[in-house]
């Protein structure tokens, strides 16, 4: 039984994880850019949930209406200001760019919330527990958040296929310079893409407050996972990351249940396993 | 070469400036290495960092700057290295100066079955997968409950008195030690890069496809300076906790301190330059004599400046100053000179 749970638990991490990855993938796929600083976004955006939640008072999923939008203009500005100026043929400077902002955002948020851990609180909605058939028991958050998650990614899905804006990232995706001959800004169009990415990254930081403390040093740990996911899941495959996460989260939950100590372990190797196996992930999408 | 018998070329490696920097270069060696006889015990110390610090970020460059392999996980073989000597000093009685050659070579040993799967990653994925082996070593290690599990262990005091009796003795052990293994590093690296596999480097760094074209193999080349790379970092580990005398995951995986500051320094010393690294160094310490009493402030101004520099300047302050002298103190091109002209460079 304790198997079957830490199973269905792992499904439900995954969600969280695949959040972790979705706007990390969308960056990738548009503009071939891999943010070291994702994590550490992710925390920012946990942390601008406990600051909205304190000075307002209100419920961390209500913090959301003001944090998603926030996130989504820093990621315009931080686009148009400082990331388009790196993109180019050579991958260093962005990777360079990113991994600098990585610092500046950890100690910037160590020096105003110090290493103190820091939780969300959601209240009530924390404990709440579904009984199901053979003693299993699922959280409502950890379920709350793997339907968020479901939804994340169809909502990504449908603005990259079906909108006008879709149609630009899948062109510049494609084809930058072609793009740009047909008329579109590929300035503007990156830094919507950020601003839609950092979006999602807001609300991942909001649902890891709430589910777990969370401090100015663990951004790192979580961009790894991001990225774990998005491997697994094959390049470029939304929903395959979504499958990624989950994987990723069965595994840690596994491991964990085995020896506590072998939880992060397991995720890695399980992650490793299948770099070796199938190198392009379980269901890739697009070409490198 | 094709119509003009009076003239005669030969194709050289030095310039003017390299062989006074040569000179110079020997001067301040013999100076450094006797640093025992002029400097306390400090600034022995101090020196030995800066030692360290100058060989990763010259090996971080030939990886990232000549290779293009950037990798962010370098951390991986410093604590492997640091990890292997605790291990072979106290579990098989390896005197601590040919473990940390041994770690060198255990480091390159690793790193091969490492390289083949990572290798599978491009770009910038290929980043965050070091960081991932990075962190498999880190919880690997903080397993092992004879080397302390996850809060570490010290080295036995009998172990650190077989280096050298005395403490004096021991501490001129160490920092040559250190000199030697860094200056070895920095020769390696030099020589690496004048070879023949140097041009297939340069050419690789220079364009991908066109390197392939001309039949470079990307991948062999590629793979060796990794695990050439991997092995030296991992020697310079043993080395550093040699000095520290203690290792924990934490300490010897760290992320800042093994790869952050690496790149600050062959970022805004100028990569893909050999002199890069150096200025780098140099620059690095004097901010940090500065600007570290700061505290995270420190490495918010450090992680402005490299952004800065990646932006405004991407080949840093070496690659400023050769676009407009043509200095070159390490040359690792080769240019053909005419003897009627005699020295002065032709292309």
């Amino acid at each position: 039984m304790d198997w079957i749970n830490a199973i269905v638990q792992g499904i439900l991490l995954g969600g969280l994880y695949a959040l972790f990855a979705a706007g990390l993938s969308l960056i990738f796929g548009v503009m071939r850019l891999v943010n070291i600083a994702h994590g550490d976004l992710i925390i920012m955006a946990a942390f601008l949930g406990l600051v909205v939640t304190t000075t307002l008072g209100i419920h961390p999923l209500l913090a959301l209406l003001l944090v998603v939008p926030l996130m989504a203009a820093i990621g315009y500005v931080l686009q148009r200001t400082i990331l388009n100026r790196s993109l180019g043929d050579d991958i260093l400077p962005p990777l360079l760019v990113t991994f600098g902002l990585s610092v500046i955002l950890q100690n910037g948020l160590l020096e105003l919330f110090s290493a103190d851990p820091q939780k969300l609180n959601a209240g009530a909605i924390e404990t709440m527990a579904l009984a199901l058939p053979g003693g299993l028991s699922i959280g409502v958050m950890p379920l709350l958040v793997f339907v968020v998650a479901l939804g994340v990614i169809a909502g990504l899905q449908f603005i990259f296929y079906r909108t006008h804006y879709g149609r630009a990232f899948r062109a510049t995706s494609d084809n930058q310079q072609v793009a740009q001959l047909m008329g579109l800004d590929t300035r503007h169009v990156f830094a919507v893409a950020m601003a839609l990415s950092l979006a999602v990254v807001a609300i991942a930081g909001v649902f890891l407050g709430i589910r777990t403390s969370f401090d100015p040093s663990i951004g790192p740990g979580r961009l790894i996972f991001g990225f774990e996911a998005v491997i697994i899941g094959g390049l470029g495959n939304l929903w395959g990351t979504l499958i990624g996460g989950i994987i990723l989260g069965v595994a840690q939950n596994i491991g964990a249940q085995i020896n506590p100590g072998w939880q992060l372990l397991a995720g890695h190797i399980a992650f490793l396993i299948v770099l070796a196996v199938r190198p392009r992930g379980l269901f890739p999408r697009i070409e490198e | 070469m094709m119509d003009t018998p009076s003239r005669t070329f030969h194709v050289s490696q030095s310039t003017p400036a390299s062989r006074y920097a040569l000179i110079a270069g020997m001067v301040l060696l013999v100076f450094l290495a006797a640093a025992p006889w002029w400097a306390g015990r400090a600034d022995m110390r101090l020196l030995a960092e800066i030692y360290v610090y100058l060989a990763l970020a010259s090996l971080w460059n030939l990886l990232a700057g000549y290779a293009g392999l950037v990798s962010v996980g370098q951390q991986a073989f410093v604590g492997f290295g640091g990890y292997m000597l605790f291990g072979m000093c106290m579990f098989a009685g390896v005197p601590p100066l040919a473990a940390i050659v041994l770690a060198g070579l255990l480091g390159a040993a690793i790193a091969m079955p490492v390289a083949t799967l990572i290798f599978r990653l491009r770009g910038a994925y290929f980043a965050i997968g070091t960081w991932v082996i990075a962190e498999v070593f880190r919880l690997g290690f903080a397993q092992i409950q004879a080397l302390g599990g996850g809060s570490g262990t010290s080295l036995p005091v009998s172990i650190v008195k077989s280096i050298a009796s005395g403490r004096s003795l021991r501490e001129m052990t160490l920092y040559w030690t250190a000199f030697a293994v860094v200056l070895a590093t920095l020769i390696l690296v030099y020589w690496l890069l004048r070879s023949r596999r140097g041009i297939a480097l340069t050419a690789i760094r220079d364009n991908e496809l066109a390197a392939t074209s001309l039949g470079v193999d990307i991948w062999r080349t590629k793979f060796l300076v990794y695990v050439v790379t991997a092995g030296a970092t991992s020697a310079i580990g043993a080395l550093i906790f040699l000095q520290k005398l203690r290792i924990s995951p934490d300490a010897a995986f760290n992320v800042n301190d093994w790869t952050a500051y690496v790149i600050f320094i062959v970022v805004i010393g100028g990569i893909g330059t050999i002199e890069g690294p150096i200025i780098g160094t140099i620059l690095f310490f004097l901010l940090r004599e500065v600007l570290s009493d700061l505290g995270t402030t420190y490495l918010i101004i450090l992680g402005v400046i490299a952004i800065a520099v990646m932006l405004k300047a991407p080949k840093g302050i070496w690659g400023y100053i050769k676009d407009r002298t043509n200095l070159e103190l390490f040359p690792v091109g080769r240019r053909v000179n005419s003897d009627r002209t005699d020295g002065a460079p032709d292309t």
